[in-house]
Order: C-alpha cells, then sequence, then structure tokens
C-alpha cells in the first residue's frame, strides 16, 4: 500500500515535470503587461484624480461618443450613468452607475479599453480622474473626493450585492 | 468529341512550336475529321485552372449579416448563415463573430502568451513553443449569450440567421490548456484564471481553474488551417460548451489568481438579470437547445403538401444531446427524429425527421435533450423562471410557422 502511494507520487511527479517548453518571463515586461484591477485595489498603480479634475479629462477625451454629460448618444452609445433603482423593473437600465458591482471595474475599464480608438493612452492620474467623474455623474460620490489606489477600492457602488451565483439548472420544463 | 481531339491536338501543336506547318495541319485536320468543323469553333470543354488557395462557386453567395452595435465601428456582431448550411461543420469563412474593439492584426511570429501570477515559474510562449507541445482536435460548437436575446422580449426575428446565427461549430486544434499551466506550475492558491486578449479593448474574462485544467484549449487551429484573424489568429482561449464570450480571442495573456477580477464583461454585460432585480453571474454554460434550419423563417417549401425532410441542429454545453424530438402540429404531439451521428459532446448535431405535409396551415417546432437529462424549456417556462430581462442564454424551443402557400414566417 505504502509503495503503491510513492510509485503513485513519482508517476504525478513525472507528469508534473516541465518540459522545458516556454522562456522565463522578464518581470519588468511582466509589470507592464499586467494590467489586471482586483476588486481589494490590486494592480491599481499609485496616483489620484477628482471629478473636478476628471470632468476636464472627460469633456476632452470622451464627450464626443458618450454625450457631453454621460447621457450616452441614443443608438449609438450607451448611457455612462443612470438608471438606478431600475433593474427589477419591466425597463432595466443597466449603467456604470446602477449595475455595475466595484469601482474597480470602472477603472479598469476606462484604463485598459477607452477611449476607444486609443485606449491605455491615459496617464494613471487621468483614469482616476474620469473614473471619479463617472461615478460623481452618477450620484455615487462627491465631486471633490480624491481617488486614489487606496481610497477607489473603499467606493461602494449602489449595485454591489446585486449578483448572486450561477444558480442553473434553474428551469423546471414539463414534458 | 473527335473534332475536340483534333483541336486539341492542333494546341499542343502549337506550343511545341510546330506552328510553322499550322495551315497544313489545319488542312489535313478538316480533311481528316470532315465537315463539322468548318463551323464557327464549338467553345473549349476544358476546366478552369487550379488555384493555389479555393474558393466557392460563383453562384454561390451565402454570407454573414453584419450588424455594428455602436457607431464606431469593430464593436458589433456577425452572423452565420445557418439555414443555408448542411451538415454540423461552419465553414470558418462564415463563422459568427462578436467583438468589442474590432480584429486586431496580430503577427504569429512575434505573438506571445504569458502566464503568471499564482504559479511556480512565470512563462512566455511563443506560438512555435505552443506547437511544441502535445495537440488535439476537437468539434465543438461556439455560441454567443447573446444568441436569442430579441426572442425573450418578444421580438423574434424573421429568419433563422437573425434569429439563431450567433453559433456556429468548427473542428479546432490545440494544446490542451492544462499541459501548458503544468509547465508554469500551478500554486494551490491559484483558483481562477484571467484571460485577456491582445484585441485594443484587452477583452479579458475570469475562469474557474476546474475548467482550465478539465477540457479547455489553447487553440491555433480551425477546420484545418489556421484561425481566421475574425477567430482570435493567432490563437485563441477554447472554453468547449461555454458561452462565446469566455473563449478569450487573440490570447495574449493568462493570470492565475485566487479570486475572479470581476472584469466589466463579466459583471456589466453577460450578467443574468432576473425579474427580481438580482443577477446569476458567472453563468458560463450554454444551455441544451435546438432548433429548426428547414423549413424556417423566410424559406418556401416549394412543392406543395407531400414529403418533406425536416431538418435541423441540437447543442448542449453540458455534454451530448441525447434525443430530439420535432413537433409538427403546433406541439400537440411530438415524435422522435433521427439523430446524425455519431454525436459528439458541446457539439452540433444534426436532426431529421420525415414529414408529410397535408398542405395546410401548420406550426413546427423542436425541442432536445441532453445527456444530463435537461429538457430545452419553452419560452413560458424560461421566462417564468427568469423574467424578461435575462437577455443572455436564451435557450427555449423556437417554432415556425408554415403557410398553406409553403412560405414560412417566425413565430
Ligand atoms: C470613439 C468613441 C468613444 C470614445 C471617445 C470613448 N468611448 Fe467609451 N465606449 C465606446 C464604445 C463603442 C463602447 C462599447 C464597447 C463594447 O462594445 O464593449 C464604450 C464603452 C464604455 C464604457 C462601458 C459602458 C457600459 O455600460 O458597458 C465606459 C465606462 C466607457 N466607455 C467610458 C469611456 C471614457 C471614460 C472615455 C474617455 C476617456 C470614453 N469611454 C471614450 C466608445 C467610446
Amino acid at each position: 500500500m505504502f509503495r503503491f502511494a510513492i510509485i503513485f507520487a513519482a508517476v504525478l511527479c513525472a507528469q508534473d515535470k516541465p518540459s522545458g517548453i516556454g522562456k522565463p518571463a522578464n518581470a519588468e515586461k511582466l509589470r507592464a503587461l499586467d494590467i489586471t484591477v482586483f476588486p481589494d485595489g490590486k494592480g491599481l498603480p499609485a496616483g489620484r484624480g477628482t471629478a473636478v479634475a476628471g470632468k476636464l479629462v472627460y469633456k476632452e477625451k470622451c464627450a464626443v461618443c458618450h454625450g457631453d454629460h454621460g447621457e450616452g448618444r441614443e443608438k449609438q452609445y450607451g448611457a455612462l450613468k443612470g438608471g438606478m433603482g431600475s433593474l427589477a423593473t419591466a425597463k432595466p437600465m443597466k449603467t456604470v452607475g446602477s449595475y455595475w458591482p466595484y469601482a474597480t471595474t470602472v477603472w479598469d475599464y476606462i484604463h485598459r479599453a477607452m477611449p476607444y480608438e486609443h485606449p491605455r493612452s491615459l496617464s494613471s492620474d487621468e483614469v482616476y480622474a474620469v473614473t471619479a467623474f463617472v461615478l460623481n455623474i452618477n450620484g455615487i460620490i462627491p465631486e471633490t473626493l480624491e481617488l486614489n489606489e487606496r481610497t477607489l477600492p473603499k467606493v461602494e457602488m449602489p449595485n454591489r450585492n446585486g449578483f448572486v451565483p450561477d444558480a442553473r439548472p434553474d428551469i423546471r420544463s414539463k414534458r | 468529341m473527335k473534332c475536340l481531339r483534333g483541336t486539341s491536338w492542333l494546341k499542343q501543336s502549337r506550343i511545341y512550336g510546330v506552328n510553322q506547318s499550322r495551315r497544313s495541319l489545319i488542312a489535313i485536320g478538316a480533311g481528316l475529321l470532315g465537315a463539322s468543323c468548318e463551323k464557327p469553333k464549338a467553345p473549349s470543354e476544358t476546366g478552369g485552372t487550379m488555384r493555389a488557395y479555393g474558393e466557392r462557386a460563383p453562384a454561390e453567395k451565402i454570407v454573414r449579416t453584419v450588424r455594428e452595435a455602436t457607431a464606431s465601428a469593430g464593436s458589433g456582431s456577425s452572423r452565420t448563415p445557418l439555414q443555408d448550411l448542411y451538415g454540423t461543420i461552419t465553414p470558418s469563412s462564415l463563422h459568427f463573430e462578436r467583438h468589442h474593439s474590432g480584429v486586431p492584426a496580430l503577427d504569429s511570429s512575434t505573438h506571445e502568451v504569458t502566464v503568471h501570477g499564482l504559479v511556480e515559474r512565470p512563462l512566455v510562449f511563443s506560438m512555435e513553443a505552443l506547437r511544441r507541445f502535445p495537440s488535439v482536435s476537437r468539434t465543438h460548437f461556439l455560441e454567443c449569450a447573446g444568441n436569442g436575446a430579441g426572442e425573450q422580449q418578444g421580438n423574434p426575428a424573421p429568419d433563422l440567421q437573425r434569429s439563431h446565427g450567433l453559433l456556429s461549430c468548427t473542428e479546432w486544434t490545440g494544446v490542451p490548456l492544462k499541459l501548458v499551466l503544468a509547465e508554469a506550475g500551478l500554486k494551490p492558491e491559484a483558483k481562477w484564471m484571467i484571460a485577456e486578449g491582445a484585441d485594443a479593448a484587452r477583452m479579458a474574462r475570469s475562469i474557474p481553474i476546474a475548467k482550465a485544467l478539465d477540457d479547455a484549449l489553447l487553440a491555433y487551429g480551425q477546420n484545418g488551417e489556421a484561425l481566421r484573424p475574425e477567430q482570435g489568429y493567432p490563437v485563441r482561449l477554447l472554453l468547449p460548451g461555454w458561452e462565446g464570450n469566455v473563449n478569450v480571442k487573440w490570447l495574449h495573456r493568462l493570470l492565475l489568481a485566487a479570486e475572479p477580477a470581476w472584469s466589466a464583461k463579466e459583471t456589466g454585460s453577460y450578467t443574468d438579470l432576473m425579474a427580481d432585480g438580482k443577477s446569476q453571474i458567472f453563468t458560463f454554460e450554454m444551455e441544451a437547445r435546438s432548433v429548426i434550419t428547414f423549413p424556417s423563417g423566410g424559406q418556401k417549401m416549394g412543392g406543395g403538401a407531400g414529403a418533406y425532410e425536416v431538418s435541423g441542429l441540437a447543442w448542449s454545453g453540458r455534454g451530448k444531446i441525447e434525443s430530439v424530438e420535432v413537433s409538427t402540429d403546433g406541439g400537440r404531439t411530438w415524435a422522435k427524429a433521427e439523430l446524425q451521428a455519431p454525436v459528439l459532446s458541446k457539439s452540433l448535431t444534426r436532426f431529421r425527421h420525415a414529414w408529410q405535409w397535408d398542405g395546410k396551415e401548420a406550426w413546427i417546432q423542436s425541442r432536445c435533450v441532453d445527456e444530463t437529462g435537461y429538457l430545452q424549456p419553452t419560452r413560458e417556462e424560461l421566462v417564468g423562471a427568469r423574467g424578461l430581462n435575462s437577455v443572455y442564454h436564451y435557450h427555449a424551443i423556437k417554432a415556425w410557422r408554415v403557410a398553406a402557400d409553403g412560405s414560412v414566417n417566425h413565430v
């Protein structure tokens, strides 16, 4: 029995043994490549900004698509605000403000994907600022609150508790 | 026939440089073959030349329908013409697309996949390195989680392409992801894997580690050749049976982590909003679904009353299709359809049913059961459980109405 366990472990180890394919990742390159931000703030770079500063960034880099006040453009771009309290109604309006559970996701997404045609062109401070602006027009944070790598994860989003794990199969079909 | 032989012989003579005696040859030919060859020359019956890369016949015109979701190019989708395809395999050129910021032009000779985070050895793999691993080929469907949202909301599309066209099925070739992860050495705390594409928006999704270690592939081949750019060239994540969006295209980074990232596309989108305002999250599997492809919306049963073959597709993200039933009387009675073998797991299954149409108005539909015993629901059952706004993972029974004149409409 004991011997069997040793053999079994040896086989497992043999399978786990690296075959030498691939090369070690360069630590510096990795830092540039790794843009993932987690809800606890892991991955956020140092930096800061307020909605006051963000308003200017927004006007210059975002308004052309998302509208002067984040109201969106009908049938072109969705709104970046509104929809609070609409999720359980017949006409739910899902926006960053009404739907997204974490402010870190807003930062992460704007940083990686916006502005649409020039993603990752904003500085960290600009991303903090324009994130603050988007949260502010949703009434989630005051205009003067400074967002930085410590305060951003503490922002409480309205739909923070709106998500439940996959409950499927949840449909009882009958013949 | 004789004449043809005569002309091709003439052609050959010219090729070999004997056309100095061409006139005499024509004279001989005409003399040998008789008067019929003096009429205007018959067109050559020799076929066209060969092509280095094949094309379909010029008369074949089926295409994807392309729709941009916003005024910015590259944030839309294109749909597969399922109603016009045979069998179960989708040609790569007709595979549906859903992009969030366009199709990047990546170079396979410089493209790299980085594996890092909770691993013993952060590693970088070139495409050449990935191809050194043992490879497998498997046939799987891909379906966008949003395939059929309009059906749920009571705005059914007029035809199959627009109602179900965010669905395709191809043979994928690649390396089992577990081999690549073993190479980097997973730490025990690694419970999630965040997969990120090299598209402009760096689209990213969090995947439970169990799926990564199960049947996940890093796919570089599609239907026998390299992936199409629209399908993630040079390499994509393939998570068989799971919603299209997690099958991250243009894959360039795998971050192993203890928690999901709660990325934009797994929170703001691709979550299923229930009637009570709560949303189901991390709803990955595509549930058992079937649909009739002939006769379907916009088609015509041209020959009047009589024998027709009803044909369609069934699939489940949870495994194999166990059975398909067809009803031609609005759901009152159901008959077992014939399944085309082999029935593959997490793949499209073609079903067929012989139908004697009486030439009167008829409502036709199909329903399937997968190997877990899950029965495809009616729209009422689905809406009863999830409401009208869950948007994603709609998979209810689809009915088509055949009119007495043979035309087919959506219901
Ligand atoms: C050229 C037009 C354009 C510009 C400029 C632009 N965006 Fe966007 N934005 C888009 C498009 C298109 C999408 C949807 C992308 C997709 O399909 O996933 C989007 C999505 C978003 C979303 C997600 C919305 C949701 O509810 O899913 C946020 C947040 C956002 N943009 C913020 C910004 C910010 C902040 C800026 C300025 C720094 C900006 N955008 C500039 C086009 C633009």
